[in-house]
């Protein structure tokens, strides 16, 4: 990885900003679509597709490639818009989410859209993919780091739980997931629904190495996953504290927004507070 | 008449025709694919010795996974390595896989065509003792739905090994079904496998006459098809001239042979250790009613399920013997 300057710092507030601005874009004009998840995650997916991923958006199926799996597909608005960004498609392929003939689908799929590593929306599967290519890199002797970035609301999901006995069992060290931990889901508060706590106590008692970050901070994400390269004895799960809705005032932590759609002149007002949240940094940094 | 041009097992009528379980063609097969190739790898649910898969696992420590009791992880896990180069068969029951963890194989398996095999074992009802809650009576009907799917149902171990080292070598998504019990070994070494290709295994005639007429077409899969040998046999001494085809691969069915023989029978019996909606009577209708409608009889499970028993005496009980078959055979020809 590339040193931290203050002027990456600055370019991925920069980035991050931009990619909810068009998540919020693309949902408005699909007319559905998830969105508190997917702004929330805007700073995690900023940093590693524009400083901790080892890729190459030109070759997206590079052998060597680090690979990173989207479990919770719900949320894919914002990894189309940071592949998109990161150069693996258009930025004008961005308007078509959702719409009959379009590569990116309501849900990823892979082989549809360069960048998609796995096909996903039904829930609590991803761990178990990424373990699955952590193992293969294994067999294979190859170097490259496997991320999965899942939601909280996925640990009620038994698949889940297989996974994470099943790479706690195999010490699968290249191997890193990324929790969102943003506390909502469908119907309410997590800890409402299905209390998963205490979270990083169940990860530990099934042998891993836990991380707990600010899941908007880049320096704690990108030195969270630079510990999580240099753990080799365990798989890491680095639990990303997040405000659902980050970034939109009238969104912050309001369950509802989990997957709701805009009413008339709320795209509007969302996409002017992040407008304006983009030139205070560009102000600020000057 | 025995069909010359299948090479079957000369002693497939004698008293003491030599008999095995598919599964152990499974393990063999295994085996085969593992020496062949080196990305082959195989995943088990805690039944390796039952599904078989002890051998490749000890001959191959590095390459086997012990998942546990854990089905969905085993689907998702597998997905996981067939999108990365690797070759995984799965193993476990068949109501466990494809049982519990079909969402599984149907988004990270099927969907995201991912080069994985299943396979489910125990299937049908002649599981036996262990009840209905491990007779997988659905399994070809909830894989053959699947686009990019195939499926495989060998008739006996040899062939079950020749379809699991096809299985290794055709990209893709597959299900491969397989038995507990033993059955009659029908074929030879030499007995076609062509995947996606059904193989005549009976003739009307008697060698002499081979344009004898044929009256009634079976089509059969797995180990039942030993029971339509015997009934055409016997059919045979009533002057009921009988085509019996071994439709090993479900999907992609061979639609030209079965048209082609439906048209020259004009009647047909599906035979099939499973459920007779969705499974293989399923699928030769929907090909029949497309291109060539013809009076069709089900042999199978008629939408029960089934119960602890002996293997031999729950075949009877639920209407899949000899007498069954030749009796079905009897309605179809009545309805032409």
């Amino acid at each position: 990885m590339e040193s931290l300057t203050e002027k990456k710092l600055k370019e991925m507030e920069l980035m991050a900003t931009r990619l909810r601005e068009d998540v919020i874009k693309m949902v408005s004009h699909a007319g559905s679509g998830h969105i508190a998840g997917p702004l929330d995650m805007a700073d995690v997916f900023t940093a590693f597709y524009f400083h901790i991923l080892r890729h190459n958006p030109k070759k997206p199926n590079w052998p060597d490639r680090d690979r990173l799996v989207l479990s919770n597909g719900h949320i894919c608005p914002i990894q189309y818009a940071a592949l998109a960004h990161a150069g693996y498609f258009p930025v004008e392929e961005l308007k078509t989410l959702r719409q009959l003939g379009t590569r990116l689908q309501g849900h990823p799929h892979r082989g549809t859209l360069p960048g998609i590593e796995t096909t996903s929306g039904p829930l609590g599967s991803g761990i178990s993919q990424a373990s699955g290519i952590a193992l293969a890199a294994r067999l294979d002797g190859k170097k490259y780091q496997v991320y999965c970035l899942t939601s909280d609301g996925e640990h009620e999901e038994g698949n889940t739980w297989e996974a994470v006995m099943f790479a706690g069992k195999n010490r699968l060290s290249n191997l890193t997931v990324v929790v969102d931990r943003n506390n909502i889901q469908i119907d309410g508060f997590t800890e409402k629904i299905m209390p998963l706590e205490s979270f990083a106590d169940k990860y530990r008692a099934f042998n891993w190495h836990v991380l707990e970050i600010d899941g908007h901070n880049f320096e704690e994400i990108i030195a969270a996953a630079a510990e999580a390269r240099a753990i080799h004895e365990q798989p890491t799960v680095i639990i990303a504290h997040t405000i659902p809705g980050k970034g939109v005032d009238f969104m912050e932590n309001d369950y509802l927004w989990h997957s709701k759609t805009f009413k008339p002149g709320e795209a509007e007002k969302a996409l002017s507070e992040l407008r304006t949240l983009r030139g205070k940094i560009e102000s600020e940094h000057q | 008449m025995l069909n010359p041009e299948a090479k079957l097992n000369p002693k497939i009528f004698d008293e003491d025709v030599a008999q095995a379980p598919t599964r152990d063609g499974y393990g063999e097969g295994l085996v085969d694919a593992g020496t062949a190739n080196a990305n082959v790898v195989a995943l088990c649910a805690d039944l390796i010795e039952s599904t078989r898969v002890e051998a490749f696992a000890k001959k191959f420590p590095e390459r086997f996974f012990e998942m546990g009791v854990a089905e969905q992880n085993m689907a998702t896990v597998a997905a996981g390595l067939g999108i990365t180069g690797k070759i995984p068969f799965i193993s476990s029951y068949a109501t466990f896989s494809p049982g519990r963890n079909w969402e599984q194989i149907r988004t990270t398996i099927a969907y995201n065509d991912a080069n994985v095999k299943i396979a489910g074992h125990h299937a049908g009802i002649s599981v036996g003792a262990d009840g209905a809650t491990h007779q997988a009576t659905e399994d070809i009907a909830m894989m053959r739905v699947l686009p990019n799917m195939k499926v495989f149902v060998p008739c006996d171990a040899i062939e079950a090994r020749k379809a699991t080292v096809a299985a290794a070598h055709i990209w893709g998504p597959i299900y491969l079904r397989f038995q507990r019990e033993k059955t009659p070994i029908m074929t030879t070494n030499e007995t076609p496998f062509i995947p996606g290709k059904a193989e005549i295994f009976w003739l009307p005639g008697n060698g002499s006459s081979r344009a004898a007429k044929a009256d009634v077409l079976i089509i059969g899969c797995g180990g039942l098809l030993y029971n339509a040998l015997l009934a055409a046999r016997e059919l045979e001494k009533e002057k009921i001239g009988v085509v019996v085809l071994n439709c090993s691969t479900i999907k992609p069915i061979d639609e030209k042979k079965i048209v082609e023989l439906a048209k020259k029978c004009g009647a047909v019996v599906t035979v099939e250790e499973h459920q007779v909606s969705g499974g293989l009577g399923g699928a030769v209708a929907e090909v029949l009613a497309k291109h060539a409608p013809a009076p069709i009889e089900f042999i199978g499970m008629q939408d029960v399920f089934g119960e602890s028993g002996a293997p031999a005496a729950l075949i009877e009980k639920y209407g899949m013997g000899v007498k069954d078959i030749k009796a079905a055979v009897k309605r179809a020809i009545r309805r032409k």
